[in-house]
């Protein structure tokens, strides 16, 4: 899936990147950062309720190339700008966690994205 | 690489989470310019991130110290900080001495030196109460 293809499920709004064409396989919800780093593989979209910086620092870790931001959830400018630095592409949606899960896991997310 | 061998040095800043990581981002970037593997630079950049988060919430800060050559990358995460009383304890996923600031942060919940450890080809955890902890990482390439 798409990530132009995320933005419309989800009815996010894009902050941060560009590259709409990016493909995502699979999906990780969590807002432990070191679980993140724990279990998640590679490529993943990571939806977190989270915001911090250390979203961005854990994603620029894991090679995650995009975040979503649940409940309506906007970050501050210095995330955004560390996000446009570390090149991870940010959206934010109003929809809660689990919601927004389910979208996107019916509308054909359903790669496994953690071990 | 001037006779095989790569020397970084880091200072970690005090109490600074939102800068808390950028030792390790350094780090990764001059992996990925040496052309090493993106798994052993996914294994280096977490378990020196989790150190370095570390270092940041339980000690004010300290240093970084990597080497890098043919054969391995190693980094040691020094600090002044308290120590680990009980490093088997410390070791348990879930176990954990953080505040509620770091745990806002989205850490804090006991899985950092079980990170580390999982990610690590090596770890060597030296740590005195009252005097500080030094971790050297290894991981082999």
């Amino acid at each position: 899936m798409k990530v132009k293809d995320i933005i419309k499920v989800l009815d996010a709004e894009l902050l941060a990147g560009e590259n709409t064409d990016l493909e995502i396989i699979s999906a990780c919800g969590s807002d432990l950062m070191s679980d993140v780093m724990a279990f998640v593989k590679d490529n993943v979209l990571l939806l977190t309720g989270l915001v911090s910086p250390q979203v961005i620092r854990t994603a620029e870790m894991m090679d995650i190339k995009a975040v979503v931001f649940v409940r309506g959830k906007n970050p501050g400018r210095a995330v955004l700008d560390l996000a446009n630095e570390k090149g991870v592409l940010v959206m934010t949606t109003h929809d809660p966690m689990f919601i927004a899960c389910g979208k996107l896991y019916n509308a054909g997310l359903t790669g496994k994205g953690v071990w | 690489m001037e006779k095989g061998l790569l020397k970084l040095h880091y200072i970690i800043p005090a109490n600074d989470l939102t800068c808390a990581g950028e030792a390790s981002s350094n780090v990764k970037k001059k992996l990925i310019q040496l052309g090493i593997d993106p798994a052993l630079i996914k294994k280096t950049s977490i378990s020196m991130y989790e150190a370095e988060i570390n270092a940041v919430i339980h000690a004010n800060g300290g240093e970084a110290n990597v080497e890098i050559d043919n054969e391995k990358i190693k980094i040691c995460i020094s600090d002044h900080g308290p120590g680990i009383p009980d490093v088997e304890l410390a070791m348990q996923e879930g176990y954990s001495t953080a505040s509620d600031e770091v745990r806002e942060m989205g850490f804090g919940a006991g899985m950092g030196l079980p990170n580390i450890k999982r990610y690590a080809d090596d770890l060597k955890i030296e740590t005195e109460v009252g005097r500080g902890t030094a971790l050297t990482i290894t991981v082999y390439i």
